[in-house]
């Protein structure tokens, strides 16, 4: 093969041809590099998970009621750890889904562009605090907010988790949002005026239905980032491993799950193969969100 | 035409064709400090087609949009004069640009569908308009598609994308849609300009169709069209109005010396 620094002259458009080429192996083997990645470490967890079956069986594990890893009499049920997970999601979606598209609306819409250029960089800083800043914030000052205000015995629990994974979710919500009614062709907001609806009827039926895909997409992005955080739901949300409904318990999370007891137990028992199906179970389910949000985000570009 | 049309006032009468539809007394439009439009007077016929003819960046878009208040959308946009809808002053104090849009409909120069489904979007501005009955509302869009001669060809697909038609029958679609809210008036910013030759012949015919329910003033780039579609032809150069008069008059003995040059293509 030629070198692509060679100075001869020579039939230059096969040597662009071939430049083209390398580049294109190149890029391509970085991009399955990813991929391999991405796969090796699923195929890691599912390696690490599988040796818990030979002594617990899968169904006690997938419909499992409890969790107790450290018993004499050892459950490790994953249905309070979903739940607590689903839980805590719950809250944080119905609190940030709104609020972020609201914001979302109001930067892309109706803000005079100075305020536009204040509001998005400084929402995006959010997402520049780190995990641990938000989970210290959530122990010392919501907690005991949340205390007082209720009147319970404990601030650490599902709410207090929820409210600040709304708050960490804000950024990604509030940014893919905002692009997606950017997008929005401003042929559409001008057909709409034109026949005589207001600027809030053109924003609420043409340009949030229009950028509907954009939008679920980035719900979905946020969603994503609650369920695999770890560190501050780990300080806040009371860790306890209990079914529960109500945003006022404690509840521990399937992430919390992990970070908490992997230091602790010991390599190779089935307390250990237990913490990495949970991981397992975790990654399958951010895999199915991301894959959900890229399919929309797709579809939306499509138009 | 479909019987369902409804009847406003006493169109087709040869006492109200000569009716004045919109006066426009002394308009002038500043985008900032830059003059686009200076000093226009000029009376528009109910009931005819007034084309706008005029090389590029002339005032003609600008000044159409001035008549239904869609300059207000673009910031840093002045406007003085008046501007009579039937005798009321559309800038005049307490007027509502929200109805006034209503009562002069608008078609762009690109066709803009809403990525909704065929019927819902001819059945937007009615809604918002505050109908809410499905019967009513089918009977509103097919009255408009009639109109906008595309029932035929969408009667069995109204609820697919209407993204999936063709660019003629978009441009169609958006003018059913602007129907479908019942104007007075309609302005046309070089509809055809972004379709084929037979997609532009249909949307001619139509327009020819509809002035006999509708007041159009449409601009345009093309000065065959303006000639094959409009009763009245009112010339723009540099934001003035140059000449102003009937379209067989306007194209074989201009007055203006300006407006020979331009239609012999010595300029534009």
């Amino acid at each position: 093969m030629r070198s692509t620094l060679s100075l001869r002259p020579g039939p230059r458009p096969r040597r662009r041809a071939t430049e083209g080429r390398q580049a294109e192996l190149v890029l391509a083997g970085l991009a399955s590099c990813s991929l391999l990645a991405l796969g090796l470490i699923f195929v890691f967890l599912v390696k690490e998970a599988l040796p818990l079956f030979k002594s617990y069986p899968f169904e006690d594990f997938v419909r499992g009621l409890e969790w107790q890893p450290t018993s004499t009499n050892v459950r490790f049920g994953l249905v309070p750890l979903l739940a607590g997970t689903f839980l805590v999601t719950l809250g944080a979606a119905v609190i940030a889904v709104p609020l972020s598209l609201g914001v979302a609306l109001f930067v892309s819409e109706v803000a005079p562009k100075r305020i536009r250029e204040l509001l998005k960089p400084g929402l995006e800083l959010l997402a520049a605090i780190p995990s641990v800043v938000y989970g210290f914030f959530g122990m010392v000052v919501l907690a005991r907010w949340l205390q007082g205000v209720f009147g319970l015995t404990s601030g650490l629990n599902a709410f207090n988790g929820s409210i600040l994974l709304a708050v960490m979710a804000l950024p990604t919500m509030v940014t893919l949002s905002e692009d997606a009614l950017r997008a929005v062709p401003e042929s559409y907001r001008n057909a709409s005026l034109a026949m005589g609806a207001s600027r809030w009827e053109t924003m609420i039926h043409v340009t949030l239905p229009s950028a509907r895909a954009g939008v679920a997409a980035a719900v979905i992005l946020g969603l994503g980032r609650v369920i695999g955080e770890t560190m501050t739901v780990l300080m806040v949300t009371g860790n306890a491993a209990q079914i529960s409904f109500s945003f006022f318990d404690s509840v521990r999370t399937m992430t919390a799950t992990i970070a908490a007891e992997m230091a602790e137990c010991a390599w190779g028992t089935p307390h250990y193969h237990a913490l990495f199906a949970v991981g397992a179970a975790l990654f399958l389910i951010t895999f199915v969100f991301n894959a959900v949000a890229d399919i929309l985000l797709r579809r939306g570009a499509r138009g | 035409m479909p019987p369902t049309v409804t009847i406003r006032g006493a169109r087709g009468d040869t006492e109200t064709a000569r009716r004045i539809k919109i006066r426009i007394e002394g308009l002038s439009v500043w985008y900032g400090s830059l003059p686009a439009i200076k000093d226009v007077t000029v009376d528009f016929g109910a009931n005819r087609v007034t084309a706008l003819i005029g090389p590029s960046g002339c005032g003609k878009s600008t000044f159409l949009r001035a008549l239904n208040r869609m300059n207000e959308v673009l910031p840093g946009v002045r406007t003085a004069g008046r501007v009579l809808l039937d005798g009321r002053d559309i800038y005049g104090p307490g007027m509502d640009p929200v109805e006034i849009r209503a009562k002069v409909g608008m078609v762009f120069q690109r066709p803009n569908p809403f990525p909704f489904s065929i019927f819902d979007n001819v059945a937007y501005g009615p809604r918002r308009h505050g109908v809410t009955s499905r019967s009513e509302l089918y009977a509103i869009v097919e009255r408009s598609l009639h109109e906008a001669a595309l029932w035929e060809e969408v009667a069995d697909r109204l609820r697919s994308p209407a993204l999936n038609l063709s660019g003629g029958q978009q441009q169609r679609l958006c003018i059913a849609r602007a129907l479908a809210v019942e104007p007075e008036v309609l302005l046309m910013d070089e509809p055809a300009s972004a379709l084929d030759p037979v997609a532009t012949g249909r949307v001619e015919d139509l327009i020819a169709e509809l002035a006999r329910n509708y007041t159009i003033i449409i601009v345009t780039h093309n000065m065959q069209q303006a000639a094959r579609v409009s009763e009245t032809t009112g010339f723009f150069l540099h934001g003035e109005l140059i000449e102003y008069g009937p379209t067989d008059q306007m194209f074989t003995r201009p007055k203006d010396p300006r407006t020979e040059a331009y239609i012999t293509g010595r300029f534009g």
